[in-house]
């Protein structure tokens, strides 16, 4: 006989929606109502069933995969701990002591999607909000080299475009909407305003836009865009009641990266000597933020930390994994709740083959094959509670659908902490 | 016949799809196993839609089926995974991120 659980939190994306309807029969997940098919699919293919860790390919008993885990980690010189930003806030907790009792290296996947942003809150800061006050009092919203519409598919009905809130009671129609991308994307089709630039231009175009907001004049094009079009989207956010600019990889993976965060950055606190705007990254990952909140929290620094000489050292390109993997600097790399197999450039992620390697993950991945430990811990959010942070840094509590059959993360660590040397 | 393309890596629903069946899984590496590049490009270089064409960064190479794609002249498109992986540089300019989008690459007819 099935149950239903009502105002069960989706973890797949920075979104967080808390209104997910799971039906449930024993352990396994009937359906997920409300959520979108991203989340959908989270759900719906999600395995409980118990499964005992591998160490070189054989089965073997918790006990042995943890001192396995433990062996590893003591002979490395130079350990990397990696990921993160599927897992919960107290699993992340450990993660840092963990790092720091083996004087490692901890590095989430912040690393490769909004570390820029990062860089560019510690150079000018951010004039930010809660998505509930975008859903209550926005009334423009741009989204600068992101497609929501595919990657943070309830965004738009939930907090943003088709939100209906305090101050803009008819949903959509309260509300503009300006896409600005390289490509026309989803998300460009439903807005109102699409300004297609040049690929590589953000900078040029955030700083023009700076200039004509400031009271002077350009007259040419810049990035594509005429100097009608500039002016008008300037217009726009300066005379608006309340804007809010969300941003995606557009601009953190593009040449500039952090300098063009920090224009829009800057951007956005220049307005507000005009009306209220604000300036909100869109995290990909569930607890991406989690993982720059609990290692701000922990160390000083969101993400590129080494612990090596007994305290917190923070170095983005020189502890950030990319370059760590592609100079072959670390010795044996503990992998949680992600996949860099599957998503770092294969130039780098490759090292990953010829280190010990140990995943700590619910589900198989691209980073199974390379991994000589497996360690399938339970699902937070799914089989086990957690705190996970939403991509405006509200945290939220996750909840359990059926109980797990498998450790936590929390668990491991805890155990994994108990028997490594002290560095 | 070969020509120079700057590219752009993303998210698509078949990628994140795929991602839940399972990474590696076959439904993930054929979402993840295409190129988009626009009809301009496409007619231009005498490129089929399914047509199986090659891509050459400093980093390596990959060869999968071209698609038409709805992107500006002179951009390639390829869903974040292993086959855009390949072509992703490990340079990242001293801060850790490498050129996910804007990598310029070389595509040359098969």
């Amino acid at each position: 006989m099935s149950a239903l659980i009502e105002n069960v939190t989706c973890k797949f994306c920075g979104c967080l929606c808390d209104d997910i309807t799971i039906e449930v029969e024993g352990d396994r997940i009937l359906k997920a109502k409300k959520a979108c098919p991203n989340g959908r699919s989270m759900f719906l293919n999600y395995d409980p069933t118990s499964r005992k860790p591998l160490v070189d390919g054989q089965i073997v008993e918790w006990d042995e995969a943890v001192q396995a885990t433990v062996d590893i980690l003591n002979e490395a010189d130079s350990p990397l701990i990696y990921g993160l930003s599927s897992t919960c806030t107290e699993a992340q907790r450990k993660a840092v002591e963990l790092a720091d009792r083996l004087g490692a290296i901890i590095d989430s996947t912040s690393s490769v999607c909004h570390f820029p942003t990062s860089l560019a809150v510690q150079t000018v800061g951010e004039a930010t909000c809660t998505l509930g006050e975008v859903k209550d009092r926005a009334d423009l919203l741009i989204f600068w080299g992101c497609n929501p519409l595919v990657s943070h598919i309830r965004h738009f009905s939930r907090y943003s475009a088709n939100a209906k809130g305090m101050l803009t009671p008819n949903g959509r129609e309260d509300r503009t909407v300006v896409v600005v991308d390289v490509r026309p994307t989803q998300t460009a089709k439903a807005a109102d305003r699409f300004l297609q630039i040049a690929p590589g231009t953000d900078y040029e175009v955030l700083t023009s836009l700076r200039v004509l907001i400031q009271g002077k004049n350009i007259e040419h094009d810049v990035g594509g865009l005429s100097s009608e079009q500039l002016q008008e989207l300037a217009h726009m956010m300066k005379t608006c009641r309340y804007g809010v600019a969300f941003f995606g990889m557009g601009l953190t993976m593009t040449p500039g990266r952090n300098y063009n965060v920090t224009e829009l950055f800057t951007l956005g606190a220049e307005l507000n000597l005009y009306n209220r705007f604000s300036v909100i990254p869109m995290r990909g990952h569930g607890n991406v933020a989690g993982a720059d909140q609990v290692l701000t929290w922990l160390s000083g620094y969101p993400t590129a930390v080494s612990f090596a000489r007994g305290y917190p050292q923070y170095g983005p390109g020189e502890f950030t994994t990319v370059d760590i993997l592609s100079r072959g600097e670390a010795d044996a790399a503990l992998i949680v709740a992600s996949d860099p197999i599957a998503h770092l450039p294969w130039m780098a992620a490759k090292n990953l083959e010829h280190i010990p390697t140990i995943l700590m993950a619910p589900t198989t991945n691209c980073s199974s094959k390379v991994a000589n430990v497996l360690l399938p811990t339970a699902c937070y959010g799914i089989d086990t509670p957690g705190t996970s942070y939403r991509m405006d840094n509200v945290p939220l509590r996750l909840r359990a659908v059926f109980p797990n059959t498998r450790p936590t993360d929390e668990e491991i660590f805890s155990r994994i902490i108990k028997a490594v040397k002290q560095c | 016949m070969e020509d120079f393309f700057t590219l752009i890596t993303g998210r698509t629903k078949g990628q994140a799809h795929g991602l839940h069946i399972g990474a590696g899984s076959p439904a993930h590496i054929e979402a993840t196993s295409f190129i988009e590049i626009c009809p301009e490009d496409m007619t231009r270089l005498g490129i089929k839609d399914g047509q199986l064409v090659r891509l050459r960064s400093d980093a390596g190479l990959v060869e999968a089926p071209a698609r038409t794609g709805n992107l500006a002249s002179g951009l390639v498109f390829i869903p974040m995974g292993p086959t855009a992986n390949t072509l992703v540089g490990t340079d990242t300019f001293g801060i850790g991120m490498p050129l996910f989008k804007g990598e310029r690459v070389k595509l040359e007819r098969i």
